[in-house]
C-alpha cells in the first residue's frame, strides 16, 4: 500500500492553553484522494487543516507530511508540498498584475525562467484569465480574484492542495471551472482537500468526507454513506442536494436500494418508470 | 394582480457607470407587487447588484453614471428623493455583514439607523426589542456584533434594516459568506417576513434550489438585461435559455428534462422545481407499498 501523504496521529490543538479546537484526531490521507472536510464554523475543521501546511503545530500528537514530522519544519519548507488557497483571496494576493502574481511562486521555487513563464501561461489558459493578465488583482471582482488565488497556488504544483471554500461567492460558470480544476489536479497526481459547504461539490466531486463536530472527527466515509445518514447530516447541519434528498426519501420508503449523488446517476434509476431507456447511450 | 398598483416599477431603465463603455443595465422594465418574494438570478457581472442599487436609490444619488428611464418605489421617483428618504421604504442587506456592521453592540447597530431617521432615544428601545425578536436575536442586544456567527450577523443586518420599517427588503447574496446553519437561519427569517408581514423581498442568490422553494417569482439577468421573468416553474422550464446564460436549474428540473431528452422518457407534465414536487410525481410510480 502507498504511504499516506498526510497523517495525523492523535492530534490535539488547544488554543491559549484552554480552548480545545481539535481533539485526538487520527487520519491518513493518500496521494490522489479528493477529500471534503466539513463541519460548522467552530467545529475545528479549519484548525485541523492549518496543521497540514504547518501554519499550526499540534499541542499534542504528530502530523506527518510525506512521512516527515511537521513539528520542526517551517511553513516555507512545507509550502512546496502543501498549497493553501485561502477562502479570502485578499489574504494571499499582493502582486501588481495577474501575470506577476502567477510568476511569483515558481520563481520563488527557483525554477528556470522558461519554466516560470510556461507555468504562468498554463495557469492563465486553464483558469480563463487571458483578458485579465495585465489587470491588478484588486481591481478584479471577488469571484475572479479567487480564481487568481487558486491559479497562483497551481503554478507551484504542490502535492497537496487545500482549497478553503473554493466555490463560495462563485457563480455557476466559475464554480464549474473549480470542479474541473479539482479533477485535473487529481489527474495530475495531486491530493485535493476541500474545506467546503458546497453540497454539490461534496456529492459529485469529493470521494471521501471527513466530518468534524465540536473539535472531534465524527465521521470519515464515502459521500454516499454520509448522505444516507440523516442523523449524521442533522448533527452537522448538512443538507443533501435536491436529487440526493429525493432519492433518500425513496430509499427510506424501501423504494430504492441507495441514494443518487448526481442527476446523471438518478437518470438510470428513474428512466424505466417513465418508459425511457435505463442506460444512457447516445452522446 | 390586474388593477393592483406595483410597489416598485422600473421603466426603460438603462444605466452606465461613469467611465464604462457599455451599460450595466439595458432597458429594464419590471413591476413588482407588495408581498412578492422575487429571486434575482444571473452570473456575477450580469447586473443584479446594479439593479438593486437602483432600487434603493444609491444609484443615481451616490454612484456616478448615466441613468435613463425611471425607478418608482411606492410612487416616489428615486431620482427625486434622497437615498435617506428611500431607506424608510427599502431596506438593504449586503453579502458581507462586515461591510454593514460598525458599532460596539448589537443594540447600537440598530440604533444607528434610527438616529439617522431622527427617532427619539426613548422610542428606540421598543423598536430594537421588536426587530431583534423578529430575527431571533432577543437577548443579544449587548453583545458585540463581531462576536456573532455569520448567520447571526446577517440576521442583525436584517434587523437593522427592519428598524426603518421598510416595505421592501433588498438582499444581495445574503448567505454567500455564512455556513449552512447560518444560511437556513437567514432564508427562514426572509421567508417569515414575507409570509407573515407581507414584506416584499428581492433577493439576489445563486442557490437555485433554495430560490425554487421560497420565491414566487424568478427574474433572470444576463449582460444587463432581463431575459426571463416568471414563476419558478415557468422560468426553470426554460432550461436551454438558462444554460445559454451560464446558469443552472434545480437538480430535479434538470432530471426531468434529461429524462425526456436523453432517455426518451415520458415525463408528461410540467417539470418539478422542488424536491417535494418531484417526490409526489415519482413515488406513486413504484409498485407495491405506499406509505
Amino acid at each position: 500500500m502507498t504511504n499516506p501523504v498526510i497523517e495525523c496521529q492523535n492530534v490535539w490543538h488547544i488554543y491559549g492553553g484552554s480552548v480545545t479546537a481539535v481533539q485526538d484526531v487520527n487520519l491518513k490521507i493518500f496521494p490522489g484522494e479528493i477529500i471534503g472536510i466539513i463541519g460548522q464554523n467552530g467545529s475545528g475543521k479549519t484548525t485541523l487543516v492549518k496543521h497540514f501546511n504547518g501554519l499550526l503545530k499540534p499541542t499534542k500528537g504528530k502530523v506527518l507530511v510525506n512521512g516527515r514530522d511537521t513539528g520542526p519544519m517551517r511553513v516555507q519548507e512545507l509550502s512546496a508540498s502543501v498549497g493553501y488557497v485561502f477562502q479570502n483571496p485578499n489574504h494571499q494576493l499582493f502582486a501588481r498584475t495577474v501575470e506577476a502574481e502567477l510568476e511569483f511562486g515558481p520563481r520563488n521555487l527557483g525554477l528556470p525562467e522558461d519554466e516560470v513563464i510556461d507555468r504562468r501561461e498554463k495557469a492563465i489558459e486553464f483558469f480563463g484569465l487571458e483578458p485579465l493578465r495585465h489587470s491588478h488583482p484588486y481591481r478584479i471582482g471577488f469571484p475572479l480574484r479567487k480564481l487568481v488565488g487558486m491559479a497562483s497556488v497551481y503554478t507551484m504544483r504542490p502535492a497537496v492542495f487545500i482549497l478553503d471554500e473554493p466555490t463560495t461567492g462563485q457563480d455557476n460558470v466559475t464554480t464549474r471551472i473549480v470542479y474541473r480544476l479539482i479533477h485535473r489536479l487529481r489527474d495530475e497526481g495531486s491530493t485535493v482537500l476541500c474545506v467546503a459547504h458546497d453540497m454539490i461539490l461534496l456529492a459529485e466531486v469529493v470521494e471521501r468526507m471527513v466530518v468534524m463536530r465540536d473539535s472531534l472527527l465524527i465521521a470519515d466515509a464515502r459521500p454516499r454513506e454520509v448522505f444516507s445518514d440523516r442523523a449524521l447530516m442533522g448533527s452537522t447541519h448538512l443538507l443533501p442536494p435536491q436529487i440526493t434528498e429525493l432519492t433518500l426519501r425513496l430509499k427510506e420508503q424501501g423504494k430504492l436500494p441507495q441514494v443518487s449523488l448526481s442527476v446523471s446517476e438518478s437518470l438510470d434509476v428513474f428512466a424505466p418508470l417513465f418508459g425511457g431507456k435505463s442506460e444512457g447511450g447516445q452522446a | 394582480m390586474s388593477g393592483e398598483k406595483p410597489i416598485l416599477e422600473i421603466k426603460d431603465l438603462t444605466f452606465t457607470y461613469a467611465g464604462a463603455e457599455t451599460p450595466a443595465l439595458k432597458n429594464i422594465n419590471l413591476q413588482i407587487f407588495e408581498g412578492e418574494y422575487v429571486a434575482l438570478l444571473g452570473l456575477n457581472g450580469s447586473g443584479k447588484t446594479t439593479l438593486q442599487l437602483c432600487i434603493n436609490a444609491v444609484i443615481p444619488h451616490m454612484i456616478m453614471g448615466d441613468m435613463e428611464g425611471s425607478v418608482t418605489v411606492q410612487d416616489l421617483d428615486t431620482a427625486e428623493y434622497p437615498t435617506r428618504e428611500l431607506a424608510k421604504i427599502v431596506g438593504v442587506v449586503f453579502d458581507n455583514p462586515e461591510f454593514q456592521l460598525s458599532q460596539m453592540s448589537v443594540a447600537e447597530e440598530i440604533a444607528l439607523g434610527l438616529e439617522n431617521l431622527g427617532v427619539a432615544v426613548e422610542e428606540m428601545n421598543p423598536i430594537i426589542h421588536e426587530v431583534l425578536d423578529i430575527v431571533g436575536l432577543s437577548g443579544l442586544g449587548d453583545r458585540s456584533p463581531f462576536e456573532l456567527s455569520g448567520g447571526q450577523q446577517q440576521r442583525l443586518s436584517i434587523a437593522a434594516a427592519l428598524a426603518m420599517r421598510p416595505q421592501i427588503l433588498v438582499m444581495d447574496e445574503p448567505t454567500s459568506n455564512v455556513d449552512p446553519i447560518g444560511k437556513e437561519e437567514v432564508f427562514a427569517v426572509a421567508a417569515k417576513l414575507n409570509r407573515e408581514r407581507k414584506m416584499t423581498v428581492i433577493m439576489a442568490e445563486h442557490e437555485v434550489e433554495v430560490m425554487a422553494a421560497y420565491a414566487n417569482r424568478i427574474i433572470v439577468m444576463d449582460h444587463g438585461e432581463v431575459i426571463l421573468n416568471g414563476t419558478p416553474t415557468e422560468v426553470f422550464s426554460q432550461l436551454d435559455v438558462l444554460e445559454k446564460a451560464g446558469l443552472r436549474v434545480p437538480q430535479v428540473t434538470e432530471m426531468a428534462y434529461r429524462l425526456e431528452h436523453e432517455r426518451s422518457a415520458h415525463w408528461n407534465g410540467v417539470y418539478p422545481v422542488t424536491t417535494e414536487e418531484a417526490f409526489q410525481r415519482i413515488a406513486p410510480l413504484f409498485g407495491g407499498k405506499h406509505d
